[in-house]
């Protein structure tokens, strides 16, 4: 496959960035499209030019350190991450657009790579539960109903990559933290810190300078892992009742 | 071991809802449900207007006297006009507080555009301005009656009948009843995730009442000015 690429490339945070266009060549469609722009890099090294920097960690679809913006798309046109992504989704000759994610509170670190550490700020005030360490405790110990089971695990497979946040008109984070949030509201395990962390988490992602939810829709559209849009809303349901009874930690 | 004691206060309830993106949020659900409550009434009694002049006078008389004896006349009244105040200037205040902060989230657009999902979120901005600019139009016509062509106090029918008797009186009031079903057919159903009432097994009949709403308010409404039009009431 031969490809026209658009690419956005910024020397560094403060540095004026622009679309740039690179044509590729010799491209597989069973390559992945991390490895597409590896043979664009490759290219880049050879010929002593800066190659495009971008993150990527486990090409697995599970780390969720991959974040490319591919034609208007969050992690592109089929519903999985960019690492996942394969170029047989493309036809030969296209032109694609690649850019970072766009959001004030994910400010761009160079090229396509941007800075979420105001996700790790969120999960430090309350996406964690106090336990005692040491040695595991017995499984059935804390028996949980299947529903709330269920629940869990469908929050629990946000992998934090942002993609709820790039594709929000209003670069908010409810989707990411609401995930996180009844992940762990819903287990016994998290129920000292029920009031808390659904407090703490929503003013952190606040301060963080997010955006707030219009019930657009974009966000679970974009997710890779399907986090549905009603976890928004089981999230106000948490922090309404969390302001109603008050922190008890 | 002895736990951290908190010295500092909780911040009161209403400085945590005000302070908070979903907290505001509630405040604009909460006031949009106390309008939508009103419209329901007000279609409700508008289409008494197919009853003929004495019925649609007199029940306008009749909400004056609501409460009698024990409401001094139009106590009823005021008291309505005080909550539906209260609830616009919550709605609109943190409508524009959030949408300030939205834009703000989001400073950078994409190279690549595509029609975007943003479609819902620009239209309830705009048709809620729509909707602000209507309300001032609309009481200077029918309750203050400074720009109605008729303006008999007392006489709401007549007035009713001399405003859809305009080209600009029916251009108005049809554009501003279009945007008010639009506003309500998400404002309704967004309210519902905002105040936690949304899950996925509820969704479709959520959906379906807020359409079937934004229909009947639109359609209700809308009957009034068609009808002067057609020559159905004169
Ligand atoms: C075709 C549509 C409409 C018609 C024919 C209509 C008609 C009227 C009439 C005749 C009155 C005066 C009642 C009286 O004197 O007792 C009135 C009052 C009022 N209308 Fe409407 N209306 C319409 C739509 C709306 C909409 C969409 C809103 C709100 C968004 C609205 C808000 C109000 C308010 C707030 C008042 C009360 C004013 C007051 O007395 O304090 N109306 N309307
Ligand atoms: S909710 Fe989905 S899109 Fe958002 S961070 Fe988690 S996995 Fe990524
Ligand atoms: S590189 Fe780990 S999810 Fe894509």
């Amino acid at each position: 496959m031969r490809l026209t690429l658009r690419v956005w490339r910024q020397r560094d945070a403060g540095a004026p960035g622009a679309m740039t266009t690179y044509e590729v060549d010799g491209i597989s469609a069973d390559m992945s499209f991390l490895e597409m722009l590896d043979t664009l890099n490759e290219r880049l090294i050879l010929d002593g030019e800066d190659p495009v920097a971008f993150d990527h960690d486990c090409r697995e679809g599970i780390c969720g350190a991959c974040s490319l913006v591919i034609n208007g798309d969050a992690h592109g046109p089929e519903r999985t991450t960019t690492c996942q992504l394969h170029m047989r989704s493309f036809a030969d000759g296209d032109t694609i657009d690649i850019e970072p994610w766009r959001a004030a509170a994910f400010p761009v670190v160079k090229d396509l790579v941007v800075d979420r550490s105001s996700f790790d700020r969120i999960i430090q005030s309350g996406g964690y539960i106090s336990v005692p360490t040491g040695s595991a405790p017995e499984a059935h110990a804390t028996p949980v109903p299947k529903a709330d089971a269920d629940h869990a695990f469908e929050n629990a497979e946000c992998i934090g990559c942002g993609a709820c946040v790039a594709a929000c008109p209003n670069g908010s984070a409810m989707l990411f933290t609401a995930a996180k949030v009844n992940h762990l509201n819903v287990l016994p395990q998290g129920a000292p810190e029920r009031e808390s962390r659904v407090l703490d988490m929503v003013a952190t992602m606040d301060a963080e300078g997010f955006g707030g939810c219009t019930l657009a829709g974009e966000c679970a559209t974009a997710c890779p892992k399907g986090i549905p849009l009603p976890s928004i809303a089981a999230m106000n349901k948490e922090w309404l009742r969390a302001t109603r009874k008050g922190r008890r930690s | 071991m002895v736990l951290a004691t908190r010295s500092d206060r909780e911040p009161s309830l209403p400085r945590t809802l005000w302070g908070s993106t979903i907290g505001k949020k509630a405040v604009m659900a909460v006031s949009g449900l106390i309008m939508l409550g009103y419209l329901v009434a007000h279609v409700a009694g508008n289409l008494k207007v197919f009853f003929g002049p004495e019925e649609f006078n007199g029940y306008a008389h009749w909400l004056r006297t609501i409460g009698a004896p024990v409401l001094h006349d139009e106590w009823m009244l005021w008291i309505v006009r005080v909550v539906l105040l209260a609830s616009i200037v919550a709605h609109a205040v943190s409508a524009y507080q959030l949408s300030r902060r939205d834009i703000k989230a989001r400073p950078v657009k994409y190279a690549h555009k595509r029609a975007r999902a943003s479609y819902a979120t620009r239209t309830m901005r705009w048709g809620g301005v729509i909707i602000g600019l209507f309300v001032v139009w609309h009481l200077l016509d029918l309750t203050t009656l400074t720009v109605n062509p008729n303006a008999q106090p007392g006489r709401p029918y007549e007035n009713v009948v001399a405003t859809f008797s305009t080209w600009y009186g029916n251009v108005i009031y049809i554009v501003a009843m279009l945007a008010v079903g639009l506003h309500v057919r998400h404002g309704f159903w967004s309210a519902a995730q905002t105040l936690g009432a949304g899950n996925a097994a509820r969704d479709r009949l959520l959906k379906t009442l807020a359409n079937g709403l934004a229909l009947a308010l639109t359609a209700g409404f809308i009957a009034v000015p068609v009808a002067v039009m057609t020559g159905l009431v004169s």
